[in-house]
């Protein structure tokens, strides 16, 4: 995956020359996961730059840059450090556009290493998904997977909104599939596995999570349909409702805790539009409310194959 | 005169009793003419802010924040602007609206509740107004990386060289932001001037409380020029701000200019400031006021008479009426701006409620 990002920046960069790559140590280090490798050598230090360390001032000079036609990619190193960018991100970049009367698009993309299961130090595993997604102006992804990361990163550049774009940092290096010919559809989400008993829904992280959790339910004779939700805001509902009508049941599953997570979400909205397809109530698997675990036991804390198996067969069993 | 100058270091062309006053570094190049002009700008600006808190008074506006007593700093900077600057505003620059031909009525929609915004910025190189205290000096950061990225800096063309101006004020000095934003023209040698309007207040917390040194000491820490201009004075100001363009526009990076001016009015019409500051120390700065001076000046010196003043009250008196007119007729916002721009493409969700706000008006 960390490859098919930074081809997707690369390929946005040869495109557009108003693209711009700013970030901390995005430049000569290439990244601290090295997303950015080679792109400052390529494209010079006036498009791909090192700023000073301060979250606030890279979401907010960007800001000032969109405002003069720059097609900014701010990367966030990790998802707990985005917190000193959050006025920017929701007091400016969100509102600008509608506070402009509509004459002033915010093409900033910010891109933000999400999640855990790294053995990381804190603040290096969160996922602060759900601010975003609640505030209106934003369009929220999170890819899942190699393809869809090139994709969808590209996607996200030459959109005119604003998008806050999570990485699941532990796939940089676990996923390696090959890079589809035509993008997918942009903002929708997809069946990534088909079955009839119950529908789980994921993004990031997750999606891999629960297609390995499918493949061990299907050994014991339950057929799981997952599906890649893909955007976070705006959700891509048809595809979820026509499932559960389907399936009857429906669990969600994200890395972000329970309370007023994204999972809430997906089911107050399943339950209004699809209240007589359930068969049982829409449950979650997510990490719990508590701030994210020191290392050492994160794999408890995190949604796993065994928890979200567990929570298949509670629905199961209405 | 000198005992009601506040501080040492500040630079002034015009006394507040209206003499003006060689500067041995800095040139005095305003011309009587253009002086005169300048006044039109101040009187017409107070006229805008007196009508707006008027209208406030009658319940037209929900709030108004006075620019009061700091029209000089304004005006001064407005009119040292080239057309194609730039300019980040916080919410009481409406001394700088004006002389950026901003529409005074589009100026209270924000106050009136009928608008956020509603700007183009682009239309006269003025954005909406910021009401996060400090944010814009980012956007105007990273407007001034742009500049530099379009090679509009230190070309030696006027028509190209472009500089960013943008305001806040003393309390805003403490944000973060604010910091953010002079590491980032500092590292990056913007075109950016920023002029922090030290008018001595936040709210109710004098300029004691955000630092211990005046405030424009805090640029050497920057690395930047940092200077403290009499912001009641309009020819100082205007001379100090078009040296501070010209700098950032041929190359040589950014300044902070403080202006050293006074709030005469409360932080905004909902405000007492009885609590916080004394009668007397509003009586000594009406002693410097911005207006006063200059007319004593072109009155005494420049041969002014009462003519060009008579002119200037009518044409204040037609500004306050369109002002009313406009103001009262500004129309409640629709359904369709309150959905159309949230983000370019609407999603399907955003639709349906839409449709449901729609239904439940209808």
């Amino acid at each position: 995956m960390a490859k098919a990002l930074n081809s997707a920046l690369r390929k946005a960069l040869e495109d557009d020359p108003k693209v711009l790559i700013m970030g901390e140590d995005v430049g000569r280090l290439g990244g601290v996961f090295r997303i950015t490798d080679g792109l400052q050598k390529d494209f010079g230090e006036d498009r791909v730059f090192d700023t000073p360390l301060a979250e606030s001032g890279i979401i907010g000079t960007a800001v000032g840059l969109a405002m003069r036609g720059y097609r900014p990619v701010c990367e966030i190193q990790f998802d707990g450090f985005v917190f000193p960018g959050f006025d920017q991100i929701v007091s400016q970049v969100a509102k600008m556009h509608s506070r402009s009367g509509g004459t002033i698009p915010m093409p900033i993309t910010i891109r933000i290493p999400f999640g855990g299961g790294i053995g990381a130090v804190e603040h290096h595993s969160e996922s602060p998904e759900a601010y975003f997604a609640h505030t209106p102006g934003l369009t929220v992804v999170a890819c899942s997977n190699s393809s869809d990361a090139h994709w969808m990163l590209r996607q996200a550049i030459a959109s005119d909104d604003p998008v806050i774009f999570f990485e699941p940092k532990r796939r940089y290096h676990s996923s390696k599939g090959e890079i589809a010919l035509d993008p997918p559809p942009w903002l929708q989400a997809q069946v990534v596995r088909p079955g009839r008993d119950a529908t789980l829904v994921a993004y990031g992280s997750c999606v891999q999570l629960a297609l390995d959790a499918a493949t061990v339910a299907a050994e014991e004779g339950h057929e799981l349909e997952v599906i890649d939700l893909r955007s976070v805001s705006p959700l891509d509902l048809p595809p979820v409702l026509e499932s559960v009508r389907r399936t009857g049941r429906l669990v969600v599953v994200h890395e972000a805790s329970l309370s007023f997570g994204a999972g809430a979400e997906i089911a107050a909205r399943v339950q209004q539009e699809a209240f007589y397809s359930l068969e049982a109530p829409v449950l979650r698997v997510t990490g719990y409310d508590t701030p994210y675990p020191p290392a050492r036991i994160e794999h408890d804390w995190l949604p796993s194959v065994d928890r979200i198996l567990d929570t298949v067969d509670r629905t199961l069993e209405y | 005169m000198h005992a009601v100058l506040p501080e040492p270091d500040l630079f002034q062309l015009l006394s507040p009793e209206g003499v003006r006053v060689p500067s041995r570094d800095t040139p005095d190049t305003v011309s009587d003419e253009e002086l005169s002009g300048l006044y039109r700008d101040m009187a017409l600006t107070r006229r805008l802010d007196a009508e707006a808190i008027a209208l406030q008074r009658q319940g037209e506006l929900g709030l108004w924040a006075s620019c009061l007593g700091q029209e000089a700093i304004q005006v001064g900077a407005g009119r040292a602007l080239a057309a194609h600057d730039m300019v980040f505003p916080t919410y009481r620059e409406h001394g700088v609206a004006w002389c950026r031909d901003v529409d005074p009525v589009q100026l209270l929609a924000l106050f009136r509740g009928t608008t956020h915004g509603g700007l183009d910025p682009h239309t006269h190189n003025f954005t909406n107004y910021t009401i996060v205290i400090g944010a814009q000096t980012l956007h105007a950061a990273g407007y001034a990386m742009g500049v530099v990225r379009d090679g509009a800096v230190g070309t030696g063309d006027a028509a190209r060289d472009t500089a960013v101006l943008v305001f806040f004020g003393d309390g805003a000095s403490s944000q973060g932001d604010v910091h953010e934003a002079f590491v980032w023209a500092s590292a990056e040698n913007l075109p950016v001037v920023f002029i922090c309007q030290n008018n001595q207040f936040a709210i109710s917390a004098p300029t004691s409380v955000q630092s211990r040194v005046p405030l424009f000491h805090r640029a050497q820490g920057y690395g930047i020029p940092g200077l403290r201009v009499d912001g009641n004075d309009v020819l100082a100001s205007t001379v100090a701000v078009r040296q501070a363009l010209e700098a950032a526009r041929s190359g040589q990076g950014p300044t902070l200019i403080e202006a050293f001016t006074y709030r005469m009015n409360p932080h905004t019409t909902n405000d007492d400031p009885r609590r916080y500051r004394l009668d007397s120390q509003v009586e000594t700065w009406k002693l410097r006021d911005p207006l006063a001076r200059v007319r004593a000046y072109l009155t005494r010196y420049a041969g002014v008479g009462t003519d060009f003043f008579g002119a200037i009250d009518a044409e204040a008196d037609e500004l306050g009426a369109r002002i009313r007119e406009g103001a009262r007729a500004l129309p409640d916002p629709t359904v369709e701006t309150l959905f159309d721009h949230v983000t370019t493409t609407p999603s399907a969700e955003r639709q349906r409620q839409r449709t449901e706000f729609e239904q439940a008006l209808a």
